[in-house]
C-alpha cells in the first residue's frame, strides 16, 4: 500500500514533509501505512471548523458585543479545540503509528571519564605550590562574592530596624474615622468594632496608624495591672494589625450564648488568631504568639477620644529579637 | 525542493545528522507520561498571555482616582496597579479573557507540575540515572509557586494585599535576619516603599520567568539525553531498550494536538469562567481584610500550616526568637523540599540500590515506597485540607475551634493510617499476581500436558472465562 497523494498534500499543507512519491528515497525510513480518506476528509472539515472560529474571534473583536469575554473565549477555545482534535486524529488515523525499538545510552562513558580526569590532573601538573593559589583562589572569590553582594543593602535600611518600632501615636492624639471625622467616646457603642486612625495624619497604610476600637461593659473588663486607666468608660483601643502576619483584625465576636463561646474577642480571617480586648489583647486562640499592642485612650472635655500614650508594645508581627517595649513616635 | 533546501541549512550548520536523529527519538506511550507536557504547554501559555498582559498593566503604588467602566468603584482612590489591572479587564478589549486565561494557566501550571511529581514519585522514575532530572523538576515546582504568588499579588486589590501582608509576616520570622530582609525585600516596612512594587514586577515578569525558563531547558535537556523511562515492556529488555513512537512523524501530531488542547481548555476557562474578579475585593488598606479570603489553591497548603500551628513563639529573656509564621510559612515548606530532594538518596541507601533503572515500578512493585508517599501525601494534602477550614465555617457552619483541633490530631494518625493501608493494598496486589502467575503456568502446562483422567482443571475456579471453543480461554493474554 502506498501513502495517499491526499495525505501527503494534508502533511505539506501542515507544513510538516515535503516531496511527491516521485524520487523514492532508496529504502524506506518511515513504513508505509494504509490510507484513510473518510480520516482526511474529518481533519480538513475540523481545520475548515477551526478557521470559521477563528475569522468569528476577529469578527466579535472588531464588533462591541456584550459578553464580549465569552463570545472571545468561547471563539478561540473552540477553534484551538478543533485543531487540537484535527491533530488527534492526524495522528491517530493518517500518519503511520509505528513503534520504534531503541537502545538506551549506556549510563556514563568510562573511558572518557578517565580522560577528563587525566585533563584535569596534568593541566595542574606544574603548580608546585598548590595549596598556596588554591587560598589565593578562595580568598579572591569569596571577597569579589561578598563585594558583590553588598549594593543589595541597598535595598532598604538592611541593618536599622528600628523603624519597625515607629508609630503615629502619642499623648494628645484624636481617634478619627474612615472619614476622618473625630470619635467622641459617646459614638462608640456596645457590640460594634470602629476602625480609628490618626488624626491628621496623612499615611494611613502605616502598620501602626489604624485601630480597632470596642466598647465593654467596664465590669468586664481584667486589663493587666498599670493599665486600669486605659480604657475611659469601658472603650479598649487596640492595633488592628494582628501580631501574626500583619492581617488586619476585621472580625469581631460577641456571643450571644456564652457558655459555648467565651467573652467578645478580636479575630483575624487571615488564620484565626483571637484575641480578648478585655484582658489586654491577650491571644486566646490561633497561632499568634504575642498579645494585641494596647494604645491607652482617655477622653478630653469636649467628648472626644484621644490617645493617652503610645502603645504597650510594638505593632505588627514578631521578629528576631522584637522585644515588648513602648514603639516610638 | 525539501532536499534543496535541507541542504542549505546543512551545509551551513551541519544539524542534519543532530535533527535526523532528534526526528526519530522514542517516546514511550503511557497517558501519565503527558502530565509534564502538560505544565510545560500551561507555561507557554503563561508566557504568551503574561507578554499581553505586560503592554497595560502599571506596576505602581501611584495614587489615582478611578474613573473608568466600571461603575461601583467611580471615583475610589486606589493605586495605579490597581487601576490598570481594572481597566485592562473592562476597558481593553479582550483583556479580561487574556487576565483570566493567565491566571487558570497558572493554576494549571502548577496542578500539572505536583500530579506530574506524584507519577515521578510513585512510579520511581527519580532513580539513577535520572535523579538530576527529578531535583531540578522539585526545585521547578517551587520557583513556580513563588512566582504564581508574586503574579497575583501585583494586583493590589485586597486579597493580593492580604497575601503580601501574611508574606511580610512569614519573611519578618526568619530567625536573625527575617528583619534584615524584610526591610531588603520591601525597601520599609509594610507595605513598603513604592520600589517594592517595581521589584515584585520585575521579577515577575523577567527574574522568574527567566530562572523558570532555563531550570526547564535543563530538566528537558536532561530528560531527553537520557531517554525516556517506561513501564515494562512485554518482548525486550526494557532495561536496554526503549520502544516508543518517534518524534516524527508519530508523537508530533500528538504533542502539538495536546498543546492545542491544553491552550483550548485554558481559553475557554479564561472566557467562560471566572476567576479572581479583582474589582469586586476592592483597593488593599493596610487597615482592611475580609473573611473566609483564600488565596490560590497552590498556597493553601501553607495558609493551613500558618493556621495550625498553635501559638507557640520561641521568647528568651523577652526577645522573641522565632516568630510564629516561621514553622508553617518557612520550615514547613522547607521540610517538604527538603525530604523531596533526599528522597531518591534516602531510598538509594536503604535499598542499597546502585543500579541504573530505566522501566518504572509500578506502584505495588515498591510497597514501602508507596506507603510512604501515601503516607506523606495525605500529612501535605490534611494541612492544605485546613488551609479551607475557615469556608467549611462559613459554608458548613462547622465550628472553626473544632476543626483545628481535629486537623492537629488527624495530620498525625491518618498518615500512619494511610501509608499502612497502601502498604497491605501492594502486598495484597502483589500477592494476588503472583497467584494468578501460578494458576497461568498451570494452565499452560495442563494446555500442553493432556490432563491426567478425571482431574481436568476448572476453569472457573482459576478465574478465566469459560472456553467459548475449543481455542479460545487464555491463550492471549500476555504471559
Amino acid at each position: 500500500m502506498k501513502i495517499g497523494p491526499k495525505a501527503l498534500a494534508l502533511l505539506t499543507a501542515l507544513g510538516f514533509l515535503r516531496g511527491g512519491g516521485r524520487r523514492r528515497p532508496p529504502q524506506r525510513i518511515v513504513p508505509e501505512g494504509s490510507s484513510d480518506r473518510r480520516a482526511e476528509l474529518l481533519v480538513a472539515i475540523l481545520l475548515f471548523g477551526a478557521a470559521a472560529c477563528a475569522v468569528m474571534f476577529v469578527v466579535v473583536y472588531a464588533l462591541d458585543w456584550p459578553n464580549q469575554t465569552q463570545y472571545l473565549g468561547l471563539c478561540l477555545g473552540v477553534a484551538l479545540a478543533l485543531i487540537a482534535l484535527a491533530l488527534f486524529v492526524t495522528g491517530e488515523r493518517i500518519i503511520v503509528t509505528e513503534h520504534l525499538e531503541e537502545d538506551y545510552p549506556p549510563p556514563g562513558d568510562p573511558e572518557e571519564e578517565a580522560a577528563l580526569a587525566q585533563i584535569a590532573g596534568e593541566s595542574a601538573g606544574p603548580i608546585t605550590r598548590r595549596r598556596l593559589l588554591t587560598g589565593a583562589a578562595g580568598a579572591a572569590g569569596a571577597a569579589l562574592g561578598i563585594a558583590l553582594v553588598v549594593p543589595a543593602a541597598s535595598l532598604g535600611p538592611v541593618l536599622d530596624t528600628e523603624s519597625l518600632y515607629s508609630s503615629p501615636w502619642h499623648r494628645g492624639r484624636r481617634l478619627v474615622g474612615e472619614d476622618g471625622k473625630p470619635y467622641r467616646a459617646a459614638d462608640i457603642e456596645t457590640e460594634s468594632f470602629y476602625t480609628a486612625y490618626p488624626e491628621a495624619f496623612v499615611d494611613r497604610e502605616e502598620l501602626a496608624a489604624p485601630l480597632i476600637v470596642v466598647r465593654l461593659e467596664p465590669s468586664q473588663l481584667e486589663l493587666p495591672p498599670g493599665r486600669e486607666d486605659w480604657a475611659p468608660q469601658g472603650i479598649v483601643a487596640y492595633s488592628k494589625i494582628c501580631t501574626h502576619a500583619a492581617c488586619a483584625i476585621a472580625l469581631y465576636r460577641t456571643p450571644r450564648f456564652p457558655e459555648a463561646e467565651p467573652g467578645p474577642a478580636l479575630v483575624c480571617p487571615c488564620h484565626y488568631s483571637t484575641f480578648n480586648p478585655a484582658t489586654g489583647g491577650t491571644v486566646e486562640f490561633g497561632p499568634a504568639g504575642r498579645d494585641l499592642p494596647q494604645l491607652p485612650l482617655m477622653v478630653d472635655a469636649a467628648g472626644y477620644l484621644r490617645a493617652a500614650a503610645n502603645f504597650s508594645g510594638p505593632v505588627g508581627p514578631s521578629f528576631w529579637g522584637v522585644r515588648t517595649r513602648r514603639p516610638s513616635a | 525542493m525539501i532536499r534543496r533546501a535541507v541542504a542549505f541549512i546543512d551545509e551551513r550548520s551541519g544539524s542534519a545528522s543532530f535533527v535526523r536523529k532528534a526526528l526519530r527519538y522514542a517516546f514511550p506511550d503511557h497517558w501519565s507520561f503527558l502530565l509534564g507536557e502538560v505544565a510545560l504547554y500551561a507555561f507557554v501559555v503563561l508566557v504568551a498571555t503574561g507578554i499581553y498582559l505586560t503592554l497595560f498593566f502599571e506596576p505602581s503604588t501611584a495614587k489615582t482616582i478611578y474613573h473608568g467602566s466600571y461603575a461601583p468603584l467611580h471615583g475610589m482612590k486606589m493605586s495605579k496597579a490597581y487601576a490598570s489591572a481594572i481597566s485592562l479587564s473592562f476597558d481593553v478589549k479582550a483583556g479580561l479573557l487574556i487576565r483570566q486565561t493567565h491566571h487558570w494557566a497558572a493554576d494549571v501550571f502548577v496542578a500539572a507540575i505536583v500530579i506530574h511529581l506524584i507519577r515521578v514519585f510513585f512510579t520511581g522514575a527519580y532513580r539513577k540515572p535520572r535523579e538530576l532530572t527529578y531535583v531540578i523538576g522539585v526545585l521547578l515546582l517551587f520557583t513556580v509557586l513563588l512566582e504564581g504568588y508574586l503574579g497575583y499579588s501585583m494586583v493590589d486589590d485586597l486579597l493580593s494585599g492580604m497575601g503580601l501582608a501574611i508574606g511580610y509576616g512569614v519573611a519578618l520570622s526568619i530567625p536573625f535576619v527575617g528583619a534584615n530582609l524584610a526591610l531588603a525585600i520591601w525597601g520599609h516596612p509594610f507595605p513598603g516603599d513604592p520600589d517594592f512594587w517595581s521589584r515584585m514586577y520585575i521579577a515577575h515578569v523577567l527574574i522568574f520567568p527567566v530562572l523558570i525558563g532555563a531550570l526547564l531547558g535543563a530538566h528537558l535537556a536532561l530528560v531527553a539525553s537520557r531517554h525516556h523511562t517506561q513501564f515494562k515492556p512485554r518482548r525486550v529488555n526494557g532495561e536496554r531498550k526503549l520502544i516508543g513512537v518517534p518524534t516524527f512523524p508519530g508523537q508530533a501530531p500528538r504533542s502539538l494536538g495536546l498543546f492545542l488542547a491544553v491552550a483550548a481548555v485554558l481559553v475557554l476557562l479564561g472566557g467562560l469562567v471566572q476567576i479572581n474578579p479583582i474589582w469586586l475585593w476592592g483597593p488593599y488598606h493596610v487597615g482592611s481584610a475580609t473573611n473566609g479570603a483564600q488565596p490560590d489553591w497552590y498556597l493553601g497548603w501553607l495558609i493551613g500550616a500558618l493556621r495550625l500551628m498553635p501559638s507557640f513563639d520561641v521568647v528568651i529573656a523577652n526577645r522573641t526568637v522565632v516568630p510564629n509564621p516561621f514553622w508553617g510559612g518557612i520550615l514547613f515548606p522547607l521540610v517538604v523540599m527538603a525530604a523531596l530532594l533526599a528522597w531518591p538518596w534516602l531510598e538509594r541507601r536503604a535499598r542499597g540500590d546502585r543500579a541504573t533503572h530505566n522501566v518504572l515500578d509500578r506502584p505495588r512493585d515498591a510497597p514501602v515506597r508507596t506507603a510512604i508517599g501515601a503516607g506523606f501525601l495525605t500529612w501535605v494534602v490534611l494541612i492544605f485540607m485546613a488551609g479551607a477550614s475557615d469556608r467549611v465555617l462559613v459554608f458548613l457552619n462547622v465550628s472553626y475551634a473544632s476543626q483545628i483541633d481535629f486537623y492537629r490530631v488527624a495530620i498525625w494518625v491518618l498518615p500512619l493510617i494511610v501509608g499502612l493501608l497502601a502498604w497491605r493494598l501492594c502486598l495484597g496486589l502483589k500477592a494476588k499476581e503472583a497467584v494468578e502467575h501460578d494458576q497461568r503456568a498451570a494452565v499452560r502446562s495442563a494446555r500442553r500436558a493432556p490432563p491426567p483422567a478425571g482431574s481436568y482443571p476448572s476453569r472457573a475456579a482459576i478465574g478465566a472465562a469459560p472456553p467459548r471453543g475449543p481455542s479460545a480461554g487464555r491463550t492471549k493474554r500476555r504471559g
